[in-house]
């Protein structure tokens, strides 16, 4: 059977791991790769590298972290942030990288996840979408962009429709309200999303205790969760998750 | 030397660290009197079947690797390396034909895993994730693997059965995770050995050993 996945998502800068990281035992833990090496022992089932480096000078760094991550990690990992073309994501699965996400640039030009799709594969490009729910309205969310300070009025349920339809192979979906709350995910949105698409489903955005990650699953019925500063501060392990999961009822690999 | 074949679709840095990590000398290459030459040869998975099939006939790759094998050269295809052993596939198939032809080791034509199950039930797909494999007799490929060992798939095309399944993972449906032609050292995995954390590695380093028993490399 498969088993619903756990991914920790590392912020890059700079080829550096941003937010605090508060690891014992690790040698460097602003270093992406030892931090994901650390991950990896969890048993985490793959990684986000997040490249929120502003510049496209500074992109380089990226893709000498995606060459070194393919040669030194022996698990999946995902490229995001700043993609605009087809040209940019080759560079990123030329390097390495298993999949790319899109977020920004997609909402800009939806054809951009039809092509990518088409060179490199459904299952290498994920759709980034950063979703809020529209106030009064308890089950209409919509989408927001550059870094989620940017409202683009578009429904986010249609547009993970429109993503899967042009050949997205995941949708990684981030509650803007939940992001940084600690509340947990947003199982409404999440669930909405899992049943608009047939295509998996990432949770992201809230969690802050241990039984969000199976609320995730089982109420927000989504494929696999994601989290970050719980992992990076050390306050959880990938390992307490999934033993959290599995006796919860939900497949794990452990 | 183990040559891993280049055919212009991506990176294939981490089977061949992975190979490599197992003692094994690697050899990353597109070029077919290398691969015709090879002592075992490994077909990574990168792109769709008909894009990976049309661009190894124009690099001379296909005959190069039947060649290879036919002389007895120990062979791992992996996730759509793994389809391309099949007579054909139906991935980026042109409508209305002819469906692109693969090496032919085993009989049958690669499909698309169907997006529910036998009761209507609905699934995700691409089947992304670490799933279980179950293998019956035991195979010099799963030496030192436990049985219902989990290893990372991403796909959302399958092999049809044959007698060369010896191992199965179940999403909608149940199918060959992992096949090997009979009697010869000639494997298939759907899974991502390179992706598949201890147990991926331990897999790589059983066909780093069939290579070098066979061959002495």
């Amino acid at each position: 059977m498969l088993t619903k996945r756990v991914i920790p998502c590392m912020d890059v800068k700079d080829g550096r791991v941003v937010k605090g990281v508060n690891f014992v035992n690790l040698r460097d833990a602003g270093d992406p790769i030892e931090l994901a090496r650390a991950y990896d022992e969890q048993k985490a089932d793959e990684v986000i590298f997040l490249d929120i480096t502003a510049t496209s000078d500074d992109r380089a760094t990226t893709v000498d972290l995606a060459s070194h991550a393919s040669a030194e990690l022996h698990l999946p990992y995902c490229v995001g942030g700043g993609f605009r073309s087809v040209a940019d994501i080759r560079t990123m699965i030329a390097a390495g990288a298993d999949k790319v996400s899109v977020n920004s640039a997609a909402v800009a030009n939806p054809q951009l996840i039809t092509d990518a799709a088409l060179a490199f594969g459904t299952q290498a490009i994920l759709c980034a979408i950063d979703a809020k729910a529209v106030p009064g309205n308890p089950n209409k969310w919509e989408v927001y962009v550059a870094g989620g300070r940017k409202n683009t009025g578009i429904d986010a349920i249609e547009w993970a429709r429109e993503a899967a339809r042009r050949g997205a192979g995941e949708i990684l979906l981030t509650s803007m309200d939940r992001d940084g709350s600690r509340d947990g995910f947003d199982c409404a949105l999440t669930r909405a999303v899992a049943r608009a698409v047939d295509i998996p489903v990432i949770a992201s955005g809230g969690v802050g205790k241990l039984e969000h990650f199976a609320e995730g699953i089982i109420e927000g019925e989504a494929d696999a969760v994601l989290a970050a500063s719980v992992f990076h501060f050390g306050e959880l392990t990938v390992r307490q998750v999934k033993e959290s999961m599995r006796a919860a009822g939900i497949p794990v690999r452990l | 030397m183990i040559v891993i074949v280049d055919y212009h679709k991506g990176n294939l840095l981490s089977v061949e660290r992975g190979l490599a990590g197992a003692g094994a000398a690697v050899r990353v290459t597109d070029d077919a009197a290398l691969i015709r030459a090879a002592d075992a040869v490994v077909l990574p998975g990168v792109g769709a079947f008909a894009d990976a099939a049309a661009s190894m006939e124009a690099l001379g790759q296909m005959d190069a690797v039947r060649e290879a094998v036919a002389a007895g050269a120990p062979f791992l295809g992996i996730c759509l390396g793994m389809h391309l052993m099949f007579e054909e596939g139906l991935e980026h198939a042109p409508e209305g034909g002819p469906n692109p032809r693969g090496l032919g080791f085993i009989p049958g034509c690669v499909g698309a895993l169907p997006r529910t199950d036998s009761e209507g039930r609905a699934y995700k797909v691409p089947h992304v994730g670490w799933n279980s494999v179950e293998f019956g007799e035991p195979s010099p490929l799963f030496a030192g693997i436990a049985p219902s060992e989990f290893f990372y798939f991403t796909h959302s095309f399958i092999a049809p059965p044959s007698a060369a399944t010896i191992a199965e993972t179940t999403h909608s449906v149940t199918f060959p995770c992992a096949v090997q032609v009979p009697g010869a050292p000639v494997f298939g995995v759907q899974f991502h050995p390179e992706k598949s954390s201890d147990a991926g590695a331990q897999l790589l380093a059983n066909f780093a050993t069939i290579a070098r028993e066979a061959r002495g490399v």
